[in-house]
């Protein structure tokens, strides 16, 4: 920038004001994020997920362009991305996230089991007695040898047999497989992270319903907040985002509204 | 019975070999003994050996694979994008030829582990190797023009191959790798002439996919019974349960029977999959005609620790109770040495290698592994001191054998790992609390060891210590010398007998590789191994990752963060030879 001003003598007035924009925003003229460009309702390449509109809401409230460095969010996504220094920001990380630095939540949602109201009328989530008898899809994450939030619950129950896996590694977003299992019969239940689910809910042919799933001693916990996440150190781009997550939250919460992101039931339900 | 002195202990097809300055599999024989006939390099003289020639592969992921020697002619596979090489011995390694089978890209994120390559096998004229991207080729060996490509899996469904192939009669031996995203595990053997699909033997579902019919004869009961890798699952989880299909090969033609390991199961946490989860974890002996199942012997049943059933098998006679038996020598990821009757599947002794406390011993009555309950891993319990970690007391790196010291050569870690309380991770869309596991060096300090091991009497010989996980391959040769390298770089030769260190050479770069021996056209003998740090262990130099977060790289980050201040990344194959 100042060798460039240097060599264009004369050029004062355009070079001042390109300083005063450099200093203004002095860590996001661009704002360079990793996202995964195959992950409705997220994200994807086309920059049609609800992640990609809160990034544009967010550049243009600081002023920046929006590079994107795209890559499947599989197992090593973050050190294959921010810690590599692809990008600055990865958007939709749980906000407890370690090793990297995370905004404040932007928004929390939880896990739901999504039925077919004409298959199991009037379903009421992890205590209804039909459980065992229905066929329920989980995801599986695979990593860490973890089991996903709700098939822990299934399996503290005792609740095995019929439940079928779906691996979250696909090349079609795993809430997608499962809602479209339901909408072909294959599934009478399917436990989905709600932010996933909404939006292929709204699309299926079927009538499908969320049944909250809350939790007793013993499970974990199936609702989880949303933030950003920076490289560790990177308190400034931090202070940046939560500055203009805070002045964007009306903005925010109509694209969350659309997406159908927040999920459908009492607020209580949710943020337990 | 062992009157022949030098083959004794290695059964005909082992060592008994005209071409012996030759390495046409990354295992060098079917017995899997990387046992090399040639004695011009012996103890007495090794300690002479000089840098002959290098070989830059212009690749900077982990360099896992063999050389492989033929023709007067050096072939070698390297990392994604699986260029092969063909370097003529004649001319210290001039290139003749190169071929690319330019793999998709995007074959590198679905990789688990780096994005490795365990080799090519030169059989009757042609070299087949296999891409990460699932594909299997056969070329000409002497001119590089592509004889087939054969597609075996699909990337999309977290499918990569990473191993050797093996040859045995007109088939081509392949397995899948990917179990923690949900890959049912196989191995395919395809026709060598044309790559068409000849079987498919499945690691999980009913016997029909696994090939299992009436001449099943597993020695224990547990292994008996009607479409056990159905019913050990709950509902369908067998769609998904893993058990691939990713170590090497090996094959006794006089029993006609093919030996490989299985991969532990998944995609499931261990709670939601109760029962044995068959056949994932074991091994597995078969018909190389027709793939059809012979035995199979579960060493992890139910496995709760990552514990791969994939290491090598290596086919010898081992003298127990004083009777020789045509044996399988397998040095297990859950710790033990399993020294098994390889005709009937009876495991005839299982000792421990490294510090075991993830279960008590083997019942040899039961045949099964005794799980030490406090080590279960539980969703929300911390769990400390599981030995060994999830790499195992060994990995995939193969261990050699040599009939002169009827001692098996093992290149292993001694790494422990703690499982920590709750921690918020995300993948593809979903938010999940798992536990996060902290590998570290196991009791002793040491994080790697190098253990010549007795298995007739069932326990080591000796033992070298090494600072870092020793994650290379092991080569034996007649001159009474065995040779393995380092992560730091170092490749070493040190005595068969005593394990005397003879002598050492700084390559630029980790060794994760297998070293092999040849006698080129010149008549001499040398030494061969690829430098290139990577694979599980080496992946934080390979891949940059940030050792700061010490959970990365599968938990190994912890354990090897002073991995990046003692070496960098580079392929580089380095050829040795006496003055």
């Amino acid at each position: 920038m100042s060798s460039r001003c240097r060599d264009r003598r004369g050029a004062h007035a355009l070079c001042a004001l390109a300083l005063v924009l450099a200093l203004g925003h002095a860590d996001a003229r661009e704002l360079r994020v990793c996202a995964d460009p195959d992950n409705m309702p997220f994200s994807d390449g086309e920059r049609r997920g609800f992640e990609n509109r809160i990034v544009e809401l967010i550049a243009s409230d600081i002023g920046a362009t929006v590079a994107y460095y795209w890559l499947p969010q599989w197992r090593g996504f973050t050190r294959k991305t921010l810690l590599e220094g692809h990008c600055d920001v990865i958007p939709g990380m749980p906000a407890a996230t370690r090793d990297v630095l995370t905004t404040a939540p932007y928004y929390r949602s939880s896990y739901a089991l999504v039925f077919r109201a004409d298959r199991v009328p009037g379903f009421t989530g992890l205590r209804d007695p039909r459980l065992p008898t229905l066929r329920i899809g989980v995801a599986l994450p695979g990593i860490d040898a973890t089991p996903s939030p709700p098939g822990r619950a299934l399996a503290r129950r005792g609740i095995f047999d019929n439940v079928v896996g779906f691996p979250v590694i696909r090349d079609v977003p795993v809430a997608k497989r499962m809602i479209d299992a339901l909408a072909s019969g294959d599934l009478d239940v399917a436990a989905v992270w709600w932010p996933q689910a909404g939006y292929f809910v709204a699309l299926a042919h079927v009538p499908l319903s969320p049944a909250p799933l809350e939790p007793d001693d013993g499970d974990p916990p199936f609702a989880f907040a949303i933030a950003m996440a920076v490289r560790p150190g990177d308190a400034e781009l931090r202070r940046t985002l939560d500055a203009a997550l805070a002045r964007l939250r009306p903005a925010i919460a109509a694209v969350l509204d659309q997406y159908a992101v927040t999920a459908p039931w009492p607020r209580a339900a949710a943020a337990r | 019975m062992c009157l022949l002195g030098a083959a004794c202990g290695a059964p005909a097809f082992a060592a008994a070999d005209e071409d012996a300055g030759t390495w046409t599999m990354p295992a060098r024989d079917y017995a899997n003994t990387r046992f090399s006939p040639l004695e011009d390099i012996t103890a007495a003289n090794a300690g002479t050996l000089k840098l002959a020639w290098t070989f830059s592969t212009g690749v900077l992921r982990g360099h896992e694979a063999a050389p492989i020697v033929a023709d007067g002619t050096l072939y070698l596979v390297t990392p994604y994008p699986n260029v092969v090489y063909a370097l003529d011995l004649a001319e210290a390694g001039a290139i003749k030829w190169r071929f690319s089978p330019n793999p998709v890209a995007s074959a590198q994120g679905v990789a688990c582990c780096d994005v490795v390559n365990r080799g090519a096998v030169w059989s009757a004229g042609r070299l087949f190797f296999n891409a990460l991207d699932n594909q299997t080729f056969a070329l000409d060996a002497q001119t590089g023009a592509k004889l087939w490509q054969a597609r075996l899996g699909d990337i999309r469904n977290g499918e990569t191959i990473t191993m050797a192939p093996l040859v045995v009669k007109d088939k081509v031996l392949v397995g899948n790798s990917g179990g923690e995203y949900g890959v049912r595990g196989w191995l395919t053997a395809l026709d060598a002439q044309s790559g068409r699909i000849a079987w498919r033997a499945f690691s999980t579902g009913p016997d029909g996919d696994v090939l299992i019919g009436p001449g099943f004869r597993p020695f224990y009961p547990s292994d008996r019974g009607k479409d056990l890798g159905k019913s050990t699952w709950p509902g369908e989880a067998w769609r998904i349960g893993g058990g691939t299909v990713w170590g090497f090969i090996s094959y006794d033609p006089s029993l006609d029977l093919i030996y490989y390991g299985t991969a532990n199961p998944g995609p499931w946490n261990s709670v939601q999959r109760p029962g044995d989860n068959k056949w994932t974890s074991g091994i597995f002996a078969r018909s190389p005609d027709d793939g059809a199942a012979k035995w199979f012997y579960q060493l992890s049943p139910h496995d709760l620790h990552d514990y791969d059933g994939i290491n090598e098998n290596i086919l010898i006679d081992v003298d127990v109770g004083g009777r020789a038996r045509h044996a399988l020598v397998h040095a297990d990821r859950n710790g033990y040495v399993y020294v098994m009757d390889r005709e009937s599947g009876q495991v005839l002794s299982a000792t421990p290698y490294v510090p075991i406390t993830t279960s008590t011993g083997v019942d040899l009555e039961t045949g099964r592994l005794r799980y030490a309950p406090d080590k279960e891993p539980q969703p929300g319990r911390t769990v400390r001191d599981i030995c060994p970690g999830s790499p195992g007391g060994k990995d995939w790196q193969p261990a050699a054998y040599s009939p002169r010291t009827r001692l098996v050569y093992i290149p292993h870690q001694n790494l422990c790992q703690d499982t920590e309380t709750a921690q918020t991770s995300y993948i593809a869309g979903t938010p999940y609390v798992g536990a996060t596991l902290r590998m570290k060096p196991g009791p002793g300090g040491v994080r790697g060891r190098f253990t010549a091991w007795d298995p007739a009497r069932a326990k080591a010989a000796w033992v070298i210590e090494e600072d870092l996980p020793v994650w290379s391959g092991a080569l034996a040769t007649a001159g009474d010398v065995v040779f393995y390298g380092t992560m730091e770089g170092w490749f070493k030769a040190v005595d068969a007998r005593s394990g005397a260190l003879l002598w050492e050479f700084k390559t630029g770069s980790g060794i994760v590789g297998q070293p092999v021996s040849y006698r080129a056209p010149d008549g001499k003998q040398y030494v061969a191994v690829l430098s290139g740090v990577g694979g599980w262990a080496g992946t934080v130099v390979a891949n940059d990752i940030d050792t700061r977060d010490r959970t990365a790289a599968g938990g190994f980050a912890n354990a090897v963060s002073d991995l990046p201040r003692k070496t960098t990344k580079g392929g580089m194959l380095y050829v040795f030879a006496l003055p």
